[in-house]
């Protein structure tokens, strides 16, 4: 099992009420270090198998087509991920004592 | 004169927008979104309410259905076709109009009665409004701030595409954020017409605060029968 995933931001010259939002309340716990806050979407894709290069560019243009609107928002980056549980389990089967 | 009303799961105004079409003597006909089908109809409207959710995107989904697949090329062929509110979202998602609706600038919901002026009295479903009227319709949204760049923005004014304007005091607020007080747009044709305030709810004495959405219904009916 492979997962693809894709980071997608609002452009920064889009106004981001949402990361205003929480810009406004870091400071009340203390955080005052921090002059901007922008909010994005992190999507996970999950495929059986490998992710290969058809899978990635499908993603790509999944990104592009339903997963970001272009005229406000950018696809920041799309890349393949290893599972985490998939690669822990083939870690536990090569060194079994660990 | 059939007109369409678009229900998608979260529509919440086709009711309105049904009842609206018949209050004028035209006849509604309801669209379901799951059907690749506009049953003959001779406009369409896409209602208010909160597609799918409202999920990923406002709209995002809801161009994706079915009916959409029909409703695209029909409205790029010169079908007239009205957005309200989520349908406005719908349209710019759908790439039938430009520019995208973001969350409100003040970030909370919107119930109010908005001052609009008419910038375009010469689309499908404002031809019953004078250039320059002043009417008074409600609003009602969370995400309605009309947002384009600079480009889009000059095209859309340099072509008479602004279709309707918050009335907002010199240097004051509009309602939701929108970049040039825009409320409503057109595309180049005139046919496809998207607003966020609602008309169908100021169709009937005692409720909303007018009878100022009339035109918008009115307005479609003289241009199928003309047509």
């Amino acid at each position: 099992m492979g997962n693809v995933v894709i980071d997608v931001m609002l452009k920064p010259e889009i106004l981001d009420p949402q990361g205003q939002a929480v810009n406004g309340a870091l400071p009340r716990l203390g955080f005052d270090q921090f002059t901007d806050v922008r909010q994005g979407k992190r999507f996970l894709l999950t495929v059986d198998g490998e992710v290969t290069d058809e899978v990635l560019e499908a993603a790509r243009k999944a990104a592009e087509t339903l997963l970001s609107n272009p005229v406000i928002e950018d696809v920041v980056s799309v890349r393949a991920e290893q599972d985490v549980d998939a690669s822990r389990a083939e870690q536990d089967e090569k060194d079994p004592g660990r | 004169m059939k007109v369409g009303v678009v229900t998608f799961p979260g529509s919440l105004d086709d009711r309105d927008a049904a009842r609206a079409v018949r209050a004028v003597g035209g006849e509604p006909v309801s669209l379901w979104h799951g059907d690749a089908d506009l049953r003959g109809v001779d406009a369409v409207i896409l209602p208010g309410g909160f597609s799918y959710g409202d999920y990923l995107r406002c709209g995002a989904i809801a161009r994706f259905a079915p009916v959409m697949d029909q409703l695209v090329p029909a409205a790029k062929g010169g079908l007239p076709v009205l957005g309200i509110c989520n349908g406005f979202q719908v349209l710019t998602e759908s790439h039938l109009l430009p520019g995208a609706l973001i969350r409100n600038d003040h970030r909370k919901f919107n119930c109010v009665d908005t001052r609009l002026r008419v910038e375009n009295a010469q689309t499908a479903w404002t031809s019953d409004f004078e250039q320059g009227q002043e009417i008074t319709i409600v609003l009602k949204n969370g995400e309605g701030g009309f947002v384009a760049d600079e480009r889009t923005l000059d095209e859309l004014e340099g072509e008479g595409r602004v279709v309707f304007r918050y009335v907002v005091p010199e240097g004051g607020r509009n309602p939701n954020g929108s970049y040039r007080h825009i409320a409503g747009i057109t595309n180049e044709r005139g046919n496809v017409v998207g607003l966020m305030p609602h008309p169908e709810h100021c169709v009937e004495e005692g409720y909303g605060p007018s009878l100022d959405g009339l035109p918008f219904f009115t307005s479609i009916l003289k241009q199928v029968v003309n047509a």
